[in-house]
């Protein structure tokens, strides 16, 4: 099979669905002759032209506000923001307008928009560029969230996206962008609410999103050589949450760890970890581990960064910890 | 219009007394005073235009063709509610007629509508979009965000300042460095107007211009009608709270834009006393019937409330 890029998997989402609808639209700074502050959207302006690959002012809110309301009145929108950094800018239209408009209007609007935005870490870029926001929308009904980890689940996830009709916030890692995996040449789309198992194991359960999937991978294959049997459960979106695949790997296991990059007051570790707790507290052989980045903003260094957001080693000494519990 | 403008009185005057009753739950903020803005701009609008308002957004929904039966019982908390009762005054829509909400975020609508616009461009109809919202709305972000834009990209929108001299409680020059908000228009290179908003014909003509311009291509306009609402920001506010002498209070009232429409209309010979009496008859009728609707349907049922977070 073909392999492609992350970065290049999104692209080709974007341009097949808007192949499809004159009226879907891409919309964010830089997406058009720049091609994307990531050089996502590439050469799209040369295709779709620039009212459907709309460089846009520097106005977060207000580019989700046009979004949302061209997709109310007939059009769908793409909204890139370039760092999830950005999204306090536009809390409003995305908490109080897209995630409410469906249940405030009695059904009679639904919201078909994506919110697409680059997030994470491991880049010297600083506090302000460096965060992940996952967490904040889950927080909020009437938004799906979705943290995909491969060029595979990137493609699929984001065509379900484009043709959900509720606000997705779509959050792609930066490291990810240029890792490349195998991707069919056939269309295909990926429903939300279903996890995948990236490795199966017997021991332990690790709940890895995004980025810390790959380090959760490399963990897990380190650790078979030394007889440890690792589970990779990959929620791939966190609204709505796979609960049944977490719930019976770790009846599987009996032990859990759960992994994400933002920092840990307030990751969705909590709320998978209490879920688990909730469901399943019979079926633990130890008590539930998560793993997220120290409660800091994180420094450019990256030393400083290695230290602040979880690594392969805070994992292995997690998973090594409740093994011996 | 003059039916339009009782129509807006009517309602609002009826709902405030049932409010007062303790017949219904929620926040209500009355446009009493300001019908002629809402009524003047609509006339020049069609079925399919989009609006969007915000939290005093009764007016503009009648104006547009609101089913004031759905409104009612969406005040009533009742689910044959334009929101099946679970929102209540601020967040009423009616997609069919292209009120894309009212909003109870204050300029929130803004990008909303400007989105709507570029939709229209996009689709190449020849559709409009207009924003109502207030003074205060001119100094949120997103206001300067959206005209911007629109201005920019040639959108096909008219932005309407509907200033009652009030942010809430705060006089708009103590926090404004304009007198007359259609000057903003100035900063994006577009057309700007200021009339008396108590004058329905002037909203009209002018709301028709900015709306032809911007139907036939020219771009956006940011249309400024100065007027006054007579309750408080919102229904249940205190008279006690001294932000406005009553004296302009009174000064206002004597600019009532339905009375001086009525003088109007008598002094021109266009409808008599006998007309004016039958139509306010027959719009009173019109809002007891809504009322009694509201309260004969029934009220949202708790697990209902469980419906409609997705689509």
């Amino acid at each position: 099979m073909r392999e492609i890029t992350y970065l290049e998997a999104i692209r080709e989402a974007m341009s097949e669905e808007m192949r499809k609808d004159k009226n879907l639209f891409l919309i964010g700074q830089d997406v058009g002759a720049y091609g994307g502050e990531w050089l996502i959207s590439g050469d799209m302006y040369n295709e779709f032209g620039d009212w459907r690959v709309q460089d846009a002012p520097i106005s977060e809110q207000t580019i989700v506000g046009c979004g949302i309301g061209a997709s109310i009145t007939g059009c769908r929108a793409i909204i890139e923001i370039p760092f999830n950094d950005f999204l306090p800018m536009c809390m409003d239209q995305i908490c109080n307008q897209a995630a409410k408009f469906h249940y405030m209007f009695g059904g009679q609007i639904s919201v078909p928009i994506v919110i697409r935005s680059a997030y994470g870490g491991f880049t010297t870029a600083g506090e302000q560029h460096s965060q992940s926001f996952e967490a904040w929308f889950t927080h909020v009904p009437g938004l799906k969230v979705v943290v995909p980890s491969t060029p595979y689940d990137v493609k699929g996830l984001l065509k379900t996206a484009i043709n959900d009709k509720n606000p997705v916030l779509f959050f792609e890692h930066k490291m990810l962008l240029s890792v490349k995996g195998e991707v069919p040449e056939e269309e295909y789309e990926i429903p939300f609410g279903v996890a995948d198992i990236k490795k199966k194991g017997s021991d332990v359960t690790v709940i890895a999103t995004s980025y810390m999937v790959s380090k959760a991978l490399n963990v897990a294959n380190k650790m078979e050589k030394e007889g440890i049997s690792i589970e990779v459960v990959d929620p791939r979106t966190l609204v709505p949450l796979d609960k049944e695949a977490i719930i019976n790997s770790v009846k599987k296991t009996g032990r859990v760890v759960i992994v994400h990059e933002s920092c840990k007051r307030g990751g969705i570790g909590g709320e998978i970890g209490c879920m688990i707790a909730e469901e399943c507290f019979d079926y633990l052989d130890a008590p539930i581990k998560r793993i997220g980045g120290k409660n800091t903003p994180i420094p450019f260094p990256s030393a400083l960064e290695n230290y602040i957001l979880p690594s392969e080693n805070n994992i292995e000494d997690a998973i090594k910890e409740i093994i011996s519990n | 219009m003059y039916g339009t403008m009782l129509k807006i009185r009517i309602f609002e005057e009826t709902i405030a007394k049932s409010s007062r009753a303790g017949e219904m739950e929620g926040f209500l903020h009355p446009c009493i005073g300001q019908e002629a803005v809402a009524t003047g701009v609509c006339l020049s609008l069609n079925e399919d235009d989009y609006i969007t308002t915000n939290h005093r957004g009764h007016g503009h929904m009648i104006a547009k063709g609101a089913d004031i039966k759905k409104m009612a019982a969406e005040l009533y908390g009742r689910i044959t509610g334009y929101c099946k009762g679970k929102s209540g005054s601020m967040h009423i829509a009616d997609i069919n007629i292209g009120v894309l909400g009212a909003n109870g975020i204050v300029a929130a609508g803004i990008p909303l509508a400007t989105g709507a616009a570029y939709s229209i461009k996009l689709r190449k109809t020849s559709q409009v979009a207009v924003s109502f919202f207030g003074d205060g709305a001119t100094t949120e972000g997103t206001f300067h965000e959206s005209v911007n834009m629109a201005a920019a990209w040639t959108l096909p929108i008219v932005f309407i300042i509907e200033n009652n001299n009030y942010l809430v409680g705060t006089q708009y020059r103590r926090v404004c460095n304009i007198e007359n908000l259609s000057d903003l228009s100035k900063g994006y290179n577009i057309p700007g107007v200021s009339l008396d908003g108590n004058d329905v014909i002037a909203v009209y003509q002018a709301a028709h211009k900015a709306v032809s311009d911007a139907r036939s291509g020219k771009g956006p306009t940011i249309i400024e009608c100065k007027t006054y609402r007579w309750t408080g920001h919102h229904l249940l506010e205190s008279e006690d709270i001294p932000y406005r002498p009553k004296e302009e209070i009174e000064l206002w009232k004597k600019k009532c834009p339905i009375k001086n429409f009525e003088k109007f209309l008598l002094k021109e010979n266009i409808i008599n006393e006998e007309d004016i009496n039958k139509i306010k008859k027959e719009t009173y009728a019109l809002i007891d019937e809504a009322i009694k609707f509201a309260k004969d349907s029934p009220v949202t049922k708790p697990e209902e409330s469980l419906e409609d977070v997705f689509a």
